[in-house]
């Protein structure tokens, strides 16, 4: 099975397909701001600034689930010694950190407003904090090790660390007292947010998660080509 | 409207500020790896041509390579 994600069979897929998905990307995109800035309905109690919720929470989601599928990359490209796994890793890696930063300073800005300060030790804004850090550690590792069997190691072992926090982030709400609300979503059960603004919500989360579909191809053809230059020097 | 769409009851700057830069981070790193893409395709384009023609013949006879090549990969 994993002979179909090796590189040369994949790339003639991974070189055209980001054009589409920009296209696609700036569609959703446009749909959600339009109706994340103009359609949706302010909050009875936090007014418009219930918007900011838009680009916060599907940043968070974003980041929390590219960490995960690192970590899953990771962990399986070790055991099965599956290279490709671990260049798939590496290039979703930029975008997770980007979307981080993002939940973290949005969540900055709307914290204001709403809480009447810009920071705050709260158990969820610090393990989102932790979880920035680990971002950084992944790619400045890849970065320090030149050795690629040291690279993978190092790697898995920050990602493993990092996955412990990810349970932390998405149940700190209902351990610790916090200044973040419970979950308003739930796949299992009824949601208690409102079709007006999930399906905003969701726009946008569809745009995020687009966006950093183009990133990781754009940075996936890139490390393929590096692999390519290095190819021609030894010819 | 285009008035309460741009002060949003007194949120106006927190709302614009984080949509703004979310989209401003977007482009940053979009540019980035745009860049960062472009070098590595110059790159292995004028190691290309360095080849002999024989060792150049080898090297496309890789479809990945061609495929590097061909203007269809660009964004």
């Amino acid at each position: 099975m994993f002979k179909y994600f090796e590189p040369n069979k994949i790339f003639s897929i991974t070189s055209k397909a980001p054009k589409y998905v920009l296209f696609l990307f700036i569609v959703i995109l446009s749909i959600g701001l339009t109706e994340a800035l103009i359609l949706s309905p302010e909050d009875y109690k936090q007014s418009h600034s219930v918007r900011i919720m838009y680009v916060h929470v599907p940043a968070a989601w974003i980041s929390l689930g590219i960490f995960s599928a690192i970590t899953f990359l990771s962990i399986v490209g070790y055991i099965f010694k599956i290279r490709n796994f671990f260049l798939i890793a590496k290039s979703l890696a930029p975008s997770g950190l980007v979307f981080n930063i993002i939940a973290l300073v949005t969540g900055s800005i709307w914290g204001k407003p709403t809480w009447g300060t810009w920071w705050a030790w709260d158990a969820r804004i610090t393990s989102m904090l932790i979880l920035a850090l680990f971002y950084i550690m992944y790619l400045v590792a890849w970065r320090i090790f030149e050795d690629k069997d040291k690279v993978f190691k190092v790697t898995s072992i920050i990602t493993i660390l990092g996955i412990i926090n990810v349970p932390i982030i998405k149940y700190s709400v209902d351990w610790w007292n916090t200044l973040h609300q419970p979950a308003s979503i739930n796949i299992l059960s009824k949601s208690s947010i409102h079709i007006s603004m999930l399906f905003p919500l969701m726009t946008m989360t569809a745009a995020f998660a687009l966006f950093s579909l183009l990133i990781f191809l754009m940075k996936y053809n890139t490390e393929l080509i590096k692999i390519k230059n290095k190819g021609l020097d030894r010819l | 409207m285009i008035e309460n769409l741009f002060f949003m009851n007194g949120y106006g700057l927190y709302v614009w500020s984080a949509f703004s830069f979310t989209l401003f981070s977007f482009l940053t790193l979009f540019l980035v790896i745009k860049i960062q893409y472009n070098k590595e395709k110059n790159k292995f384009i004028a190691k290309f041509g360095s080849l002999s023609s024989k060792r150049a013949a080898f090297a496309k006879s890789q479809s990945i390579n061609k495929e590097i090549l061909s203007n269809t990969s660009n964004i």
